[in-house]
């Protein structure tokens, strides 16, 4: 397959290079907000939209970045982006649905300091990808993100049933569970051909 | 003039007092905060497949950490509490890309191999969770000890996956051969799943320690109470 086909890209976002368990980026919510099913599809689209909305803009910005030639201005120009766009999906939650407001807690201003959103916006412009690259590159990360969220939500839902020694209750469990699933992710990498 | 001079024993202060001593190493051990407080984690998970990595994330987030923490000290009562975060943020990506240049100026190799993670230090929640919970609200004295400690905290944390991942994963030690030459590498060590379990694996050992210290203690109040 064509390594810069959008196919390609969006595959290789979501599943090959999954963001959480292959890149390790995005882990605090990734422990944090599995707890359960619900919650976690709905941050998944929360980081998703941010990520949308910051992988185009962090287009923008490179290009402007360049023409003025200050890259080092890059990562504080990022940040600033990545942290107003989650003020807006903050208030924007706040005033459709006050009960997944507090469902998600802490964690829905911690976006800001979600290592994907700006892991990709920083990947996105090593790898030279275009506006409509990057879009779907953005799209993959996020479906990619959701997917790793939901699939630990639900198994730790069936983990509360389960026995659990008492040294291993909490991170380290959970923790274990991210292994395995990253191992089975690993099983992807056929994928690129 | 004379808020100055405040600041100035109030800083004194600090440092000759025993408890500051405490806020140095509360950092390493009692609030770690990879083993403790499990903040930071990707860092922590991403560039442990060799000790020297570690070592390098450790000390480069230990510098922003100290650096923000001091300056966030001195200009707390100067931010508005509204925009403080977003204030936190600038200061933070500031001494990351001071770092980052740094880094490439010491060596290239190293920068190479840590990649897009040194910018993401950014992002650390450690480094924000230090401002907003502590800088903010204590001496500049008192959030140098607080940076140094938990940055120290962190490096350690960080060495002590880095170790284990790089002994098993590659049969080494930073970059030395540890095993005879028929040493056969665990590679799942270094791929993303090993990072995983190392750190449960770590933090089961903990939890068992820390379960075993409570038993002691109940005993010894039971033959106290008997």
């Amino acid at each position: 397959m064509n390594a810069d086909s959008l196919w390609y890209i969006f595959i290789n976002a979501s599943l090959i290079n999954n963001f959480v368990l292959a890149y390790f980026l995005g882990i605090c919510p990734f422990l944090g907000v599995s707890g359960k099913l619900e919650t976690a599809s709905r941050m998944g689209g929360a980081v998703t939209f941010v990520m949308l909305i910051s992988s185009m803009s962090a287009y923008g910005i490179h290009a402007l970045l360049v023409a003025i030639d200050a890259p080092f201005l890059q990562l504080i120009s990022y940040i600033v982006v990545i942290a107003s766009t989650v003020q807006l999906v903050e208030m924007f939650i706040k005033k459709i649905s006050p009960a997944l407001f507090r469902a998600l807690g802490i964690f829905l201003p911690l976006i800001t300091t979600n290592c994907a959103i700006l892991g990709l916006a920083l990947f996105q412009t090593s790898k030279g990808y275009g506006f409509v690259q990057s879009f779907v590159y953005a799209l993959g990360a996020g479906l990619g993100f959701t997917l790793a969220l939901v699939l630990m939500a639900g198994l730790r839902e069936q983990l509360d049933l389960a026995d659990v020694p008492n040294v291993a209750k909490g991170t380290a469990i959970t923790l274990l569970i991210a292994g395995i699933l990253s191992l089975t992710f690993m099983g992807f990498a056929g994928l690129g051909g | 003039m004379e808020r100055k001079s405040d600041k100035k024993t109030g800083f004194f202060a600090t440092l000759q007092q025993s408890p500051s001593t405490d806020e140095f190493i509360k950092g390493l051990w009692r609030e770690n905060a990879v083993f403790v407080q499990v903040l930071g984690m990707c860092p922590t998970l991403a560039v442990t497949n060799s000790a020297t990595n570690a070592i390098a994330m450790g000390l480069a987030t230990t510098f922003v950490l100290l650096m923000s923490n001091m300056l966030v000290s001195s200009l707390r009562n100067f931010i508005p509490k509204q925009v403080r975060i977003a204030t936190y943020i600038l200061i933070i990506a500031t001494f990351v890309t001071v770092a980052d240049y740094v880094i490439q100026a010491i060596s290239l190799d190293v920068h190479k191999s840590l990649g897009a993670f040194i910018a993401l230090i950014v992002v650390n929640c450690l480094i924000l969770g230090r401002a907003e919970a502590f800088a903010s609200k204590n001496t500049i004295g008192k959030s140098f000890l607080d940076g140094l400690g938990m940055g120290l905290g962190f490096t350690f944390a960080l060495l002590c996956l880095g170790v284990v991942r790089e002994i098993l994963g590659s049969g080494t030690l930073f970059g030395i051969p540890f095993f005879p030459a028929n040493f056969q590498e665990w590679v799942i060590m270094i791929l993303p799943g090993g990072g995983f379990f190392t750190l449960a694996a770590w933090l089961l050992i903990f939890n068992w320690a820390k379960q075993r210290k409570k038993k002691v203690v109940q005993l010894d109040n039971k033959e106290i109470a008997a």
